[in-house]
């Protein structure tokens, strides 16, 4: 177990390095980060270049790569367009985030695994045909259409929400943007457990438990969805980071003042220190994330052993 | 419903027999054709009595049988066709805006009303159709065919190569698409569709990569690739003849999919900000700019929103129904 988290670690290693230096290749690529810090107007050339030695953009990237990973890895993630750290930013935003990330998880593993075992359970039923089609529904309608929609129907025509989410965002503002959030990956979530479920449904140890008379329940819980989950954890698992980054299309619709607001921002003003440090930590996330996701295989199934 | 699966396996392995045979029979060779001769379905060559049903004509068989499949691909011809020929159900021009009939409602002969500049909807709806198949199908096919072609490769090469696409594809997985597209996209000032296909075929690889990768080294494992290989095959011949075939159904169908995937990313990214620019004209946009204006003029939003909606579900629904189809195991 401890040999294989270590080299799960170390392989984690060039994907990280990888990750942050395709990122900050592209944001480097995209524009002149110096551009973004005089506003509308052209930069005067003095200036430019002053700022420019000052922030270190005469020297070639991959010398700026090694700087900014350096400072990086002393807890100096750079300055942000306004003056402020980025760590200050991160501070404000990713606890909003890790909110909004948490209600959407939660409505993927409470709604979605459990439409996923009823459905899987009653194949062909009314029930399955109708979640089914639900699912397809809501995968095929973009999540800022649903966010806006939602938004109309619920924030605008019957005041059941506040449109727009206040700066410190509590877990009740955010119930129904999470679960836009959660939206696409809560029909994945769904059809996946479905497939799962319906495929061991039929599986020897299936039979025996209910030849050997145990209830239902039991059988459903401790022997079918143990066997059926791993898919599905292994989905809910690589969609944390994915949500956290994706967040962006929901930030902007309700206005929550989170990652993907400071991203966009970071990115409208072509800030390479904010845009490469949140993306970073957001990479970080991701893997280790993964990690876990590993790790609960052989809890999940025993038969699963990493030496 | 009772499948016809293992005459379609024995089918394959006598198939590839035939074709290596050809090349120069070892004892082997021979010993293996003569007990696969016995097997139900036995080899093609023999050329009498019925014609085994290769995975395809088994697939094409359900696929006409199946109402999900039939009713996806009408919808996906009738897009293809008015993408080609839209002024064959719209005879106005998207561009033609009148600002005096702004954000009105619907009236005779403009169906679905007025967006905020005064353009008839119902037109700009059928026009956008074009750029979301354009978008969708040259991404998709960019996609498959780099992923594919990659992922093939490192499956069959395996070794050095595939340890290194394996880990460029990890480096890909962890940046997440959006911000990707508004990071790569936000200085591009282009109107056309090209730089946003381009960016998708770049963070869109690694996907189908990873699908034909493990699929090429089932593919490679199959009996009927060991026996080739005794024989002398050569690399290029068990590649296009024995595996290809064996191994592209899953990437045709989780292309399909993410067909519809490309074409709401398109109109994410266009809703963003970054993705395609007037004068372009993508449900995306109108989308966008229909936002501002949800709470007075909902159809604005209402109309390319359910086209868009009604695009992906056609796109979703046929690479369901392809696996289904392909998959029999799912039954």
């Amino acid at each position: 177990m401890g040999r294989y988290v270590i080299r799960r670690l170390l392989q984690m290693i060039p994907v990280f390095f990888g990750a942050t230096l395709l990122i900050f290749l592209m944001v480097n690529v995209m524009g002149d980060p110096i551009a973004g810090l005089c506003g509308d107007r052209a930069c005067d050339p003095a200036t430019a270049a002053q700022l420019e030695k000052e922030f270190g953009l005469d020297k070639p990237v991959w010398q700026q790569y090694l700087t900014y990973m350096g400072n990086v890895f002393t807890g100096d993630f750079g300055t942000a367009f306004n003056g402020q750290p980025v760590t200050e930013l991160m501070a404000n935003a990713f606890p909003v985030t890790i909110r909004l990330t948490i209600v959407a998880i939660l409505f993927e593993i409470v709604i979605g695994i459990t439409l996923g075992v009823v459905t899987g359970l009653k194949r062909g039923h009314p029930v399955d045909t109708s979640v089914l089609l639900l699912t397809l529904v809501v995968l095929s309608v973009p999540t800022f259409v649903t966010g806006l929609l939602l938004q109309l129907l619920l924030g605008v025509e019957w005041g059941w929400i506040k449109p727009a989410v206040s700066p410190d965002a509590p877990f009740s503002e955010l119930i129904v943007p999470g679960l836009v959030l959660a939206s696409v990956s809560l029909a994945y979530v769904t059809r996946l457990t479905r497939t799962s479920i319906a495929e061991n449904k039929r599986a020897d140890y299936v039979r025996t438990a209910v030849a050997k008379g145990l209830p239902r329940r039991r059988v459903v819980t401790r022997h079918l969805l143990r066997n059926s989950l791993i898919p599905v954890v292994t989905f809910i698992g690589a969609d944390v980071g994915a949500l956290m980054g994706g967040a962006i299309v929901t930030e902007r619709i309700f206005n929550i003042h989170g990652v993907g607001f400071q991203l966009y921002q970071g990115i409208v003003r072509q800030n390479t220190q904010t845009v490469v440090g949140f993306v970073t930590i957001l990479v970080l996330v991701f893997l280790l994330a993964n990690l876990l996701v590993d790790l609960l295989y052989a809890v999940l199934d025993p038969r699963i052993r990493y030496a | 419903m009772p499948e016809p699966l293992e005459p379609l396996e024995s089918y394959d392995e006598g198939r590839a027999i035939a074709s290596t045979g050809a090349g120069g029979a070892s004892d082997l060779g021979t010993a293996e054709a003569e007990t696969l001769e016995k097997t139900p379905g036995g080899p093609e060559g023999t050329g009498a009595g019925k014609k085994p049903r290769s995975l395809w004509s088994d697939a094409w068989h359900d696929l006409r049988r199946n109402p999900v499949f039939i009713i996806s691909a009408l919808v996906i011809l009738f897009l293809v066709v008015i993408s080609i020929w839209p002024s064959l159900i719209a005879s106005g021009d998207p561009l033609d805006c009148d600002l005096a009939k702004a954000q009105e409602g619907s009236q005779p002969g403009h169906p679905f009303g007025f967006n905020g500049q005064g353009c008839d909807v119902y037109t700009r709806v059928v026009y956008g159709a074009r750029t979301s198949v354009t978008v969708g199908v040259c991404a998709t096919l960019g996609v498959a065919i780099l992923g594919g072609v990659l992922g093939g490769l490192a499956g069959f090469y395996g070794g050095t190569w595939d340890g290194i696409l394996s880990r460029i594809t990890d480096v890909f997985f962890a940046i997440p698409v959006v911000l990707g597209g508004l990071v790569l996209l936000s200085v591009v000032t282009s109107s056309t569709v090209w730089p946003v296909i381009g960016f998708m075929v770049l963070l869109g690889w690694p996907q189908i990569s990873r699908i034909a990768r493990g699929s090429v080294i089932t593919a490679k494992q199959n009996d009927y690739v060991q026996a080739a290989r005794a024989l002398g095959a050569s690399n290029s011949r068990m590649m296009l003849r024995h595996i290809t075939p064996n191994a592209v159904a899953p990437v045709i169908v989780v292309a399909t999919i993410a067909l519809g995937t490309y074409i709401a990313l398109e109109a994410t990214l266009s809703y963003l900000g970054v993705g395609l620019k007037p004068p372009t004209v993508s449900w995306g946009i109108d989308i966008s700019s229909a936002s501002q204006y949800i709470r007075n003029a909902p159809h604005m939003l209402l109309w390319p929103a359910g086209a868009l909606a009604v695009t992906v579900l056609a796109f979703i629904m046929l690479g369901d129904a392809v696996r289904d189809a392909l998959d029999p195991k799912l039954r």
